[in-house]
């Protein structure tokens, strides 16, 4: 058998393949056939490193080099300098911002140090698109194990015990779940993997199926064998390309292993999955209006009861969960309920997936054991706020969260601290925010999304989140009162009452969590008038200082509107009824004299 | 290929693959492992560093010690090729020269293996070669 010496990982995620990561793999390969290379090191298409805002990215083993914003063109050197010469390529080494050392392990960066990964365990390190690494890394030895050593409700024991809560956003007990739906007796039950993922920059569901489809493959047989379910049903967005891609493939690859499929591992047991697609509605990923999409029917949710554990897809016993669920579970069969609950918090162990984005300097997808805390995520983990910047808020949880602010940095992350301090876990969208960001626009940014997304089946929500949307753009326009806060609070509490399901039940957060945290910011828009981070354009004003006008006269031969007036070698004045705020004066100003208020 | 017909059909295959993504688990953690570098500049390739490097990775591989073998390029020694740096975890660098194939085995026996001195060694005055 081949033994290389020597393993180049490529990422082949959706974020560097955009930027040609497959351009690169044939590069490589071609300049290692050039140096008679090809049977010495191996070239292997990986899932996603996290690292994506610096990709591609080129990883070379065993003495674990990390490579950054490769491209196609550096193949060549790389082969020479670092293969065949032993020479790491400096330029293409990553720079820690702060220190400004190079590092080329990434074991030392301060974006993987923090990081425990088991739900991307295997992303960056196995090709996901062949069976026999997967199998060779544990894969479905998990499975194996319950089939032949375990009955269905030790498994489900040992689930329960590891303390797993769902990572699709409620957080409820995986455990528990899988013995309600293991509970309901009926002659078909199926087993269907939400993999929607509708929060806007979540991109953590997507990177696990991307490059570690089989984990919720063999996730998905355990559950089915748990509470006897023979049938599987993944439900992915079609705007997955990739992800749709590759689990096909591994699909395909477990049913010739005899992996999916009848009687796998000879134990009697019959399982199988098939895919089916969503249209890319947030509200289909709520579990109700997921089912009924899969049915055919409009994507609407409907009341709880029944759930879907006693009737669920064709009014069949059907367990819901979450992609990143599901890729915890051969882990916590392998390695054991007492290895996974002693990480993290006690009622919240093991680990969560976060894509963290906004103004920090490391953008990317990581994993941190529950209970680390914010800072120590946007510090450590983020390398601190972009350009020196001061930080801001951090929004967690998507457009059913909040916006925490300074105070809120040394809560340790779990389920129970998040909605104590009226944000959510959510699926894992991280966004950070500096002192540009406007907290009112941001509020606004998000129920925008929700006004867009509602189903519109009951009325606080399709009616009240309008409202509420109107209400926040009045503000920005500089056109509200006091009075509106005390509205916007009133209604968000009655639509939070009164909507159906999760969407309308959360989607006020964004708008309680920033009045609350940002008050003062708010009283400005509404008593001043002023925008404090300048990011309302209507309530900007731009002023000529007089003390600094020379009276050149440049700025009032640009302006498009003839809004500035003034004599010569005289102060000017704008007329700012009259400004459309087009920042041609300011631009042209060679005295700095005109500013923006 | 095969159906898995049972557990221990799963098992046999993962032994089989496991070889292959050995690589790749030892380099998660590389300061558990034996980490042999050879310089393999010009005049080390000349003076058989390729055929040392080689040895190294079988010989330890078939007598089960876990090494990361890796190269480097050139470390200074030009009249001592070809050079290997052995570094054993919680230990200092060691580099050995005129490491032949016979000078690689006596290395493996006798440094490795029981920690004792061999021949050879090249005082060294910097840390080690790269970060
Ligand atoms: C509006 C809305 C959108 C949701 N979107 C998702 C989603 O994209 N992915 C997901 O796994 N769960 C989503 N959920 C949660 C699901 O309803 C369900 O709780 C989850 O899939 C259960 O899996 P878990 O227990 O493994 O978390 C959403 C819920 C609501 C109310
Ligand atoms: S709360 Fe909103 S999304 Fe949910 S059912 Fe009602 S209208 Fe539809
Ligand atoms: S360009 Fe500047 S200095 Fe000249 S008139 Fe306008 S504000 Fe005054
Ligand atoms: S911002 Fe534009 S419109 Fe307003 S005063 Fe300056 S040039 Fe005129
Ligand atoms: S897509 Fe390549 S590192 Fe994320
Ligand atoms: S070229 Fe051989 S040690 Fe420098």
């Amino acid at each position: 058998m081949e033994k290389y010496k020597m393993h180049i990982l490529i990422c082949g995620g959706t974020g560097c393949r955009a930027s040609a990561s497959e351009a690169i793999q044939n590069n490589l390969q071609d300049a290692l056939k050039a140096k008679g290379l090809e049977e010495e090191v191996q070239v292997v298409m990986t899932g996603c490193f996290g690292f994506c805002e610096k990709g591609p990215i080129v990883k070379i083993l065993p003495d674990n080099t990390f490579y950054i914003e490769v491209k196609p063109e550096d193949a060549e050197e790389l082969v020479e300098e670092h293969i065949v010469k032993g020479r790491k390529v400096m330029r293409l080494l990553y720079t820690d911002p702060d220190k400004k050392e190079v590092i080329s392990d990434s074991k030392n960066m301060g974006f993987y140090k923090k990081q425990i990964r088991i739900a991307l365990r295997n992303c960056g390190f196995i090709n996901p698109e062949n069976i026999d690494e997967y199998i060779a890394t544990e894969g479905y030895a998990a499975l194996g194990k319950c089939l032949s050593e375990m009955t269905p409700q030790s498994v489900i024991n040992e689930i329960k015990e590891s303390g797993l809560r769902g990572r699709g956003g409620g957080g409820f007990p995986t455990g528990l779940k899988w013995e309600f739906a293991s509970k309901n007796d009926a002659d078909q039950k199926y087993v269907v993997c939400n993999a929607d993922e509708g929060d806007p920059g979540a991109f953590m569901d997507r990177s696990i199926l991307e490059g570690d489809p089989h984990s919720v493959l063999e996730a998905m047989a355990i559950c089915g064998y748990t509470m006897g379910a023979d049938k599987g049903l993944i439900y992915i967005r079609a705007e997955y390309p990739l992800a749709i891609d590759r689990l096909k493939v591994a699909i395909k690859q477990a049913r010739e292993y005899g992996l999916l499929g009848n009687d796998i591992m000879g134990s009697g047991f019959n399982f199988d999955v098939e895919m089916r697609y969503g249209a890319g509605a947030f509200v289909c990923g709520e579990e109700t209006a997921l089912i009924h999409s899969m049915e055919g029917l409009r994507g609407e949710p409907t009341v709880k009861p029944p759930f879907p554990a006693e009737s669920g897809y064709n009014g069949k016993p059907t367990n819901v969960n979450n992609v990143e669920t599901f890729a915890n579970i051969p882990v916590i069969i392998n390695k054991g309920a007492n290895w996974f609950n002693k990480i993290g918090t006690e009622k919240s162990t093991g680990t969560k997936v976060f894509a963290l984005a906004g103004k920090i300097n490391n953008v990317g997808l990581i994993e941190v054991p529950m209970g680390t805390t914010l800072r120590e995520v946007i510090y450590e983990i983020g390398g601190g706020i972009k350009d020196g910047k001061k930080f801001k808020a951090v929004q967690t949880g998507g457009p059913s969260g909040g916006c925490l602010t300074e105070a809120h940095l040394d809560t340790p992350i779990d389920f129970d601290n998040l909605l104590a301090v009226g944000s959510m876990m959510g699926s894992g969208g991280m966004i950070v925010m500096d002192e540009d960001d406007c907290m009112v626009s941001v509020a606004k940014f998000y129920l925008d999304f929700t006004v867009e997304e509602s189903c519109g089946k009951c009325t606080p929500c399709r009616v009240g989140n309008k409202r509420l949307y109107e209400l926040l753009d009045k503000i920005t326009e500089g056109k509200g009162t006091k009075e509106d806060l005390d509205l916007l609070r009133n209604l968000s509490t009655v639509i939070k009452d009164t909507s159906l399901c999760g969407l309308g039940q959360t989607s006020p957060n964004p708008v309680l969590s920033t009045i609350e945290n940002f008050y003062d910011e708010y009283i400005a828009h509404v008593e001043e008038h002023k925008c404090p981070s300048g990011q309302c354009k209507a309530l900007m004003q731009y002023v000529i200082d007089p003390e600094l006008c020379v009276g050149c006269t440049l700025c009032a031969r640009n302006c498009p509107v003839d809004c500035i007036a003034g004599d010569r070698k005289e102060a000017h004045i704008i007329d700012t009824a009259k400004c459309i705020k087009c920042g041609a004066c300011m631009e042209k100003c060679k005295f700095n004299a005109i500013s923006i208020q | 290929m095969a159906k898995v017909k049972s557990l221990a059909d799963l098992k046999k295959i993962k032994e089989e693959l496991h070889a292959k993504m050995d690589l790749r688990e030892k380099s998660n953690d590389p300061e558990a492992q034996v980490q042999i570098k050879v310089g393999m500049a010009t005049c080390g390739i000349a003076s058989g560093a390729k055929e040392v490097m080689e040895f190294l990775i079988e010989a330890t591989a078939k007598r089960g010690i876990s090494t990361i073998v890796t190269q480097t390029g050139c470390m200074g020694y030009c009249y001592a090729e070809p050079t290997i740096e052995v570094t054993i975890p919680g230990k200092e660098p060691v580099v050995f020269g005129d490491v032949d194939l016979k000078k690689a085995d006596e290395v493996i026996e006798k440094y490795i293996k029981q920690g004792e001195l061999v021949d050879g060694i090249i005082p060294v005055n910097y840390k080690t070669i790269d970060n």
